[in-house]
């Protein structure tokens, strides 16, 4: 062999893997971007997947690091266990054990997440009612009211004896304080667990797992799972589901209703998905995170006639506003801002060459965005106090509600000073899809009957009639370790196929908008012939797109808008539904999972569970848990078999409900008309 | 596709809301602000806007807001594929079109006070074909129809069918199917109604044809109709929208016909009826949206031919209805009991004035008779000549195992109606006093005598079979035979009604309860006694013992009085625990004979409503017909508003007309020497018993001293009227306290 040829090898072997764009994604998008990534030599998620296999015991769930003496590794043996399992940790912890402890420690990371992000729209709230800021008002004054009820604030007043509209200031300002206490109060329990229908709240009286507020159960399960404190994988489930609970009917839900106060309640409007939104010719700006609060400032602010005005005097046509992951789910609900991508696009926004400024704030951010903008000269701009990052090029422009409008015209004039020092290397794919997005639990109940008429009913009468089969939450994030959105896609047209309707959040409502399932015509082509009509009558998608992953809370009210509205079913367990989350990454997903669990809902996930190594305890919590709270998880990475396994569940609901025949066209007599109840 | 008719709805939507914006604009140049505008004596102001936005409409200015409103329901239009949601959408432009009409018909009452009729009956004569809204007091009377299930419903018919033949052949199997059919709009200027009256179909409220109007707006009285019902019957409360779509949608069977194409303002109209629960069927091809939900089954249906409008049109409704089907020459069922045998039609007749006619029931042994027998003894029709007058005694013999003499008169008493469901044939009167007439259209269709036996067989044997096996029919024509029947006749009906007349609550230990009504007044639960009868006039105790009797399970449950509570206010243990567990804890008790203290509970359905008088120390009542102000301040559609629905009201009661003169009637409150005024018909009406009721009570003149509208209908007007006859009113107790 020459020196030559061993060079070249040498080089060969020490080349690292690159991904396979076609094996990476689904998208030609994505594809297109990947290949350019690789042409200039930049790493991508993508390439890194290729290159670095994940933790085999991480993956099973059986490796506790969290003493000292560990790291304890219990992986399961190839062939599995046959009669006792002996496997122990240091302290003797077993895998399932150890397995439960990991759980929950998802868990609480993942409801701190959405929690933290609740708790900081709850101060602005607090801010706005004070009226110690003009950037923030309160906008949607019957959604105050609406939420005044459910937290016990008084929307009326005695005057005299006389009952009077409450001051909506006064209002808010009680509603704030009220919302915000619900963080920390010393005693009770969470005031929204009220809002579930009576059978679920008897559940988790019985089941002991109502939470108290919601920063205690963060910290207990941290206390739990701490080593030598809870040492029975049931009892830490307890605490997982509370914990869970305080995510999904705490501090995601206030989550939801705060910002729909302050920034408006979400009704259906068009927009675009996928890289292509970017222009050329316009100055871009990546929004990307999960707080809308900085976001919706930077909206309104590249709205402004003298901004743009400032962007045409440095040579743009205009400013082009995209988001990635959940703020571009707020941002797109709320005002139509397109999706540039999900949670796997975010370098590959950079790498269009055109993006001037990438604004993040918290949660699902790169920190390897640092070195793709080194290669471009696009400004990347960390903005929350708990979320920098350690690259000198990333700029830290802190963001602070009372210098919301100050805060976010610099950040919008350095993009606008930016676009000037682009370089020629551009490439904007040209994918991109129409969406119709914004639904939310009251523009549902619009839609199915208007002003006068619009109520659940509709839609329960559909499901009742068979013409809807069900319906399927099916949210979550991307995956690196499976193809990109192969799964979102496969799962969600497997169940609209079979009459299924679909409520979606997050990273699959951006993948189905990329798909162009979001749009009324889809129904014609992908939908079973039920879901089709219903969707004609009502001018609807067959995936109605209902926000960020902290609106998951809607899915859960509309849920309980179906309970309210009437039916064979008086628990949520009981409505023929299934939730999904095909391509999970984040512990975020976790907490979301056992929320929908401790609600009733089946909920499969895909890719894998971490609860693998530890078969007993993995039974427990797709099984047994069933038996407490008429919900349980399950595990399917096929997309297909995932899908007819949510499918079964439905059809079963349906036989338990009485629903799974045909119903008869009843023609009413007068004697069963005078037997109308009252 | 949806999307094709919410695009047409919304367009149409926006035209109409501004044609009518334009018209409002035009009036305003013409009028006051302050004219006063409205529908003819309702009590509803313009019902629809009322009923749904709870807003009163009473001027032109008043107009303003809900034209606003509707203004501002307009939706965005529909655009392109990529669409926003337009059921919502749709529905609103609907609701906002119809807001529109109202206020456009309202503004032709305005404008054109002489175009619609106020009647129940067209006037061919004269030219005025076309009625309008139906003003309460025909809504009240045809609403007890939609109660007791004699009308199952309504179809509304738009636009007209594409020759006169099928119009009339659809229109007359609504009326088999005993619908009432509420017409309106055209197409191309021809009407369904142009249509019936060239097939010579008699149209007008008796023949449950309404020609309510020629344009698509006239189509609202049919909504306004059903929403007063929804308030009258049904308490539910104006503005309460939800309530009363809902209330329309489970209660009120109606459903749109649109005959010929449809344009983008019938397309607004027909959204906006979805709202009710109203489907759309219609004969052309028009895109069609089937699922369910706003109403109970499919949304808009079409294509459909003109032969199987009707059977698709009650399926697509989800309304059962039935058709006699009874073996005579003539179409048969309740739509025709209204229709007229006038002058000009007239082939024959028997009674009225001119011969006698008499109808008996009388109970046999089962032995005694044929089943299904119909014998004529004497001439027939077909041996009279056109214009001739024949006496006719119509003698109804009926045995069975359950048949109890009791039941004689309920059976007799059906005699009226079951002949006046005949096609071409007209009843009026009962007993020895009955009138039939004869028209030629029957004769021609191949009529006898025999038919009228034939019908009373069929339905008696229908609707009493728990309580007869047998039935044979005798109809005398020779004067001999007919006098001799009267004779035994008039003894029995004396017999009977001492029976009645002597009849005390004292006297019997079980009342019945009348929940007839439920099906649309679903609070009220009415307790009749011998001496009470129900306040809607058409059930007496005795009528309810034989309903219970005829079905066990039916609106008519035996109540044991039980303890006697109050024997002066009339309040009976049993009955209020019953009331109690009817009206689910609502009402706990009420007296049977007084008004000022907790009376009985009052539905929309009620005959008469009294109200107390205070400056006279008496009361005054007033029925359903009179339209007219009273001394209390209200007129009786006013009163009927405020109580009806199933309330207790202190100082007012609902009660039949009958009952005025039963013993019992508020003799806790005084009895009928309290009665200072009442209408003048009413007082006609009931002149005779109202006699022999005021001789019993010592005061033989008591109806000469009771005040009418022609002495006054205030109280000032009437207390000096009063004080210069000495009504006994004036120096009774106080009335309160």
């Amino acid at each position: 062999m020459t020196e030559e040829k061993k060079a070249k090898l040498k080089v060969a072997a020490k080349a690292p893997k690159l991904a396979d764009p076609i094996a990476a994604t689904i998208d030609t998008a994505t594809q297109q971007m990947i290949v350019r990534a690789q042409q200039l030599g930049i790493d991508t998620v993508f390439d890194r997947a290729a290159q670095m296999k994940p933790c085999n015991i991480g993956l099973q769930g059986t490796c506790c690091k969290n003493c000292a003496m560990g790291p304890c590794r219990l992986p399961l043996p190839k062939g599995g266990i046959e009669g006792e399992d002996k496997r122990k940790g240091l302290c003797g912890a077993t895998a399932n054990t150890i397995a439960a402890r990991n759980f929950l420690r998802m868990i609480a990371s993942g409801a701190a997440a959405h929690s933290d992000h609740g708790r900081c729209v709850a101060e602005v709230f607090m801010s706005a009612a004070r009226k110690e800021t003009d950037a923030y008002q309160i906008k949607d004054t019957n959604k105050l009211i609406a939420v005044a009820e459910k937290l016990g604030v008084s929307a009326t007043v005695e005057v005299d004896g006389e009952t009077k509209d409450r001051d909506i200031d006064e209002i808010a300002l009680e509603v704030a304080h009220k919302a915000l206490n619900e963080w920390g109060k010393p005693e009770g329990e969470l005031i929204y667990l009220s809002r579930a229908p009576q059978p679920l709240y008897e559940k988790w009286t019985k089941a002991g797992v109502k939470p108290r507020n919601i920063d205690r159960e963060i910290v207990e399960i941290m206390h739990r799972t701490h080593i030598g404190v809870d040492q029975d994988y049931k009892n830490l489930m307890k605490q997982g589901a509370r914990c869970a609970l305080a995510d999904g009917w705490g501090g995601s839900m206030l989550a939801t209703d705060l910002q729909d106060i302050m920034f408006g309640t979400p009704y259906p409007l068009q927009s675009e998905a996928n890289l292509g939104i970017m222009k050329e010719d316009h100055v871009n700006i990546i929004i990307h995170g999960h707080e809308p609060v900085l976001s919706e400032i930077i909206v309104a602010v590249s709205q402004r006639p003298d901004i743009l005005k400032y962007a045409k005097s440095k040579g743009a046509r205009g400013i082009q506003l995209g988001g990635i992951c959940c703020t571009a789910n707020e941002i797109l609900q709320r005002h139509g801002v397109p999706s540039a991508g999900t949670f796997l696009q975010q370098e590959l926004a950079i790498i269009t060459g055109a993006c001037d400024a990438m604004i993040v704030d918290i949660q699902c951010v790169f920190q390897n965005l640092a070195n793709v903008a080194k290669c471009f000269h696009t400004k990347l701009i960390t903005t929350h106090p708990i979320a920098k990052m350690e690259q000198e090029n990333v700029m830290h422009i802190e963001f602070d509600e009372h210098h919301a409008l100050e805060d976010a015209e610099r950040i919008v004039k350095m993009a606008i000073d930016n676009f000037t020092n682009r370089g020629s290397e551009v490439m904007i794919p040209r994918q991109k899809a129409t969406q119709i997005a914004g639904f939310g639990v009251e523009s549902i109940q619009y839609h199915l009957g208007g002003t006068f008429r619009g109520t659940y009913y509709t839609l329960n009468d559909n499901i009742i009639n068979g013409r809807i089969r069900g319906l399927a939450g099916v949210v979550g994030c991307n995956n690196a370790r499976t193809r990109h959105n192969e799964a979102h896609i496969a799962v969600v047209k497997e169940l609209i196929k079979n009459d299924v309707l679909v409520l979606t959040t997050g990273c699959n409502g951006i993948a189905c908008a990329m798909e162009g399932l979001l749009t009324p015509e889809s129904a014609g082509i992908y939908c079973g012939p039920g879901l089709k009509e219903v969707c004609e009558t009502v001018g609807i998608p067959p995936v109605l797109h209902l926000g960020s992953c902290v609106d998951n809370s809607r899915i859960l009210l509309a849920a309980t808008e179906v309970i309210k509205a009437g039916g064979p079913w008086k628990d949520l367990c009981d409505i023929p539904a299934a939730g999904s989350a095909p391509e999970w990454m984040s512990e975020k997903a976790i907490s979301i999972g056992q929320y929908f669990v401790s609600s009733g809902v089946y909920t499969v996930f895909g890719v894998t569970l971490p609860t693998t190594g530890a078969p007993v305890f993995h039974n427990f919590i797709t099984k047994d848990m069933e038996k407490l709270y008429g919900g349980k998880w399950d595990i399917e990475p096929d997309p297909i078999k995932h899908a007819q396994l949510m499918i079964a569940h439905i059809d079963k609901k349906r036989k338990e409900m009485g629903i799974d025949k045909a119903r008869e066209r009843v023609l009413m007599t007068m004697e069963d008309r005078q037997a109308i109840e009252r | 596709m949806s999307r094709l008719v919410a695009f047409a709805a919304i367009q149409g939507g926006y035209n109409i809301v501004s044609k009518v914006e334009g018209k409002y604009k035009k009036a305003l140049e013409t009028y006051n602000a302050d004219t006063k505008v409205g529908f003819p004596n309702t009590a509803y102001y313009l019902p629809v806007i009322y009923s749904l936005l709870g807003i009163k409409v009473e001027t032109l200015e008043d107009v303003k807001k809900p034209l606003d409103f509707a203004r501002n329901l307009l939706p965005p239009h529909v655009k392109g594929h990529n669409h926003l949601p337009y059921l919502g959408p749709l529905l609103d432009a609907g609701m906002a079109s119809l807001f529109a009409f109202e206020i456009e018909e309202a503004l032709r009452y305005l404008e054109e006070p002489d175009f619609y009729l106020p009647s129940e009956e067209v006037d061919e004569d004269a030219g005025k074909i076309w009625l309008g809204a139906a003003d309460d007091t025909v809504m009240r009377k045809r609403g007890v129809e939609f109660v007791d299930g004699s009308a199952p419903g309504f179809a509304a018919i738009v636009g007209a069918a594409p020759d006169p033949e099928k119009a009339k052949m659809i229109v007359e199997e609504y009326q088999r199917r005993s619908l009432y059919i509420f017409c309106a709009a055209n197409q191309n200027g021809t009407t369904v109604i142009d249509q019936l009256r060239e097939a010579d179909v008699q149209v007008g409220w008796n023949t449950r044809i309404i020609p309510f109007g020629p344009d698509i707006s006239s189509a609202i009285f049919a909504l306004g109709f059903a929403n007063r019902a929804a308030m009258a019957f049904g308490g539910v409360k104006p503005g309460d929208y939800k309530t009363i779509l809902k209330y329309n949608k489970d209660r009120i069977f109606a459903f749109v016909n649109a005959l010929g194409d449809v344009n983008a303002e019938w397309a607004a109209a027909a959204a906006g009826c979805i709202n009710w629960g109203f489907p759309t069927i219609a004969d052309t091809d028009i895109p069609e949206v089937l699922p369910t939900g706003i109403c109970t089954y499919e949304h808009v249906v079409s294509n459909i031919s003109h032969e199987e409008m009707v059977q698709k049109s009650v399926e697509v409704r989800g309304l059962k209805t039935t058709v006699s089907q009874i073996e005579i020459p003539c179409a048969f069922g309740p739509a025709y009991e209204g229709e007229r045998v006038r002058g000009a039609d007239l082939h024959s007749q028997a009674g009225g004035g001119k011969t006698q006619c008499a109808e008996y029931l009388k109970m046999a042994d089962m032995n005694e008779i044929e089943d299904g027998k119909v014998i004529v003894e004497g001439p027939d029709v077909t041996d009279l000549k056109e214009g001739e007058t024949f006496p006719l005694g119509i003698f109804m013999q009926v045995a069975g195992r359950e048949m109890q003499e009791d039941f004689e008169p309920i059976l007799e008493r059906q005699t009226h109606h079951l002949i006046n469901y005949i096609q071409g044939i007209m009843h009026i009167g009962q007993r020895d006093i009955a009138w039939v007439r004869i028209s030629k259209a029957a004769v021609d269709k191949g009529f006898t005598m025999k038919d009228i036996g034939v019908v009373l067989h069929a339905k008696f044997h229908q609707d009493f079979s728990k309580i007869l096996d047998k039935v044979q029919v005798t109809l005398f024509t020779k004067k001999q035979d007919v006098d001799k029947l009267t004779k035994q006749a008039r003894a029995a009906y004396k017999h009977r009604d001492e029976r009645v007349e002597n009849m005390t609550d004292e006297d019997v230990e079980t009342y019945y309860s009348c929940t007839l009504c439920q099906s649309f007044a679903p609070t009220h639960v009415c307790t009749v006694s011998p001496e009470r009868t129900g306040l809607c006039g058409a059930y007496n105790w005795m009528d309810c013992k034989a309903s219970f009797e005829i079905n066990p399970t039916g609106p008519n449950q035996p109540i044991e009085k039980g303890e006697v509570l109050d024997p002066v206010l009339g309040q009976f243990a049993g009955v209020n625990d019953f009331i109690r567990k009817a009206s689910r804890g609502a009402i706990d008790h009420y007296n049977f004979y007084s008004m000022v203290n907790d009376p009985m509970t009052t539905c929309g359905c009620c005959e008469c409503i009294a109200a107390m008088l205070p400056s006279c120390n008496g009361i005054m009542t007033v029925h359903r017909e009179y339209a007219g102000e009273t001394p209390c301040g209200m007129k009786f559609t006013t009163l009927a508003g405020v109580m009806g629905g199933g309330a207790s009201s202190p100082g007012f009661v609902g009660h039949s007309k009958f009952n005025i003169t039963q013993r019992k009637f508020i003799v806790g409150d005084g009895g009928l020497l309290r009665m200072v005024w009442m209408p003048k018909s009413l007082k006609e009406e009931l002149k005779e018993r109202l006699e022999k009721r005021g001789k019993e009570l010592g005061c033989p003149n008591l109806i000469d001293m009771i005040a009418d509208e022609t002495v006054g209908i205030t109280e000032e007007e009437i207390l000096p009227f009063l004080q210069e006859k000495g009504h006994p009113a004036l120096s009774m107790d106080p009335l309160v306290g």
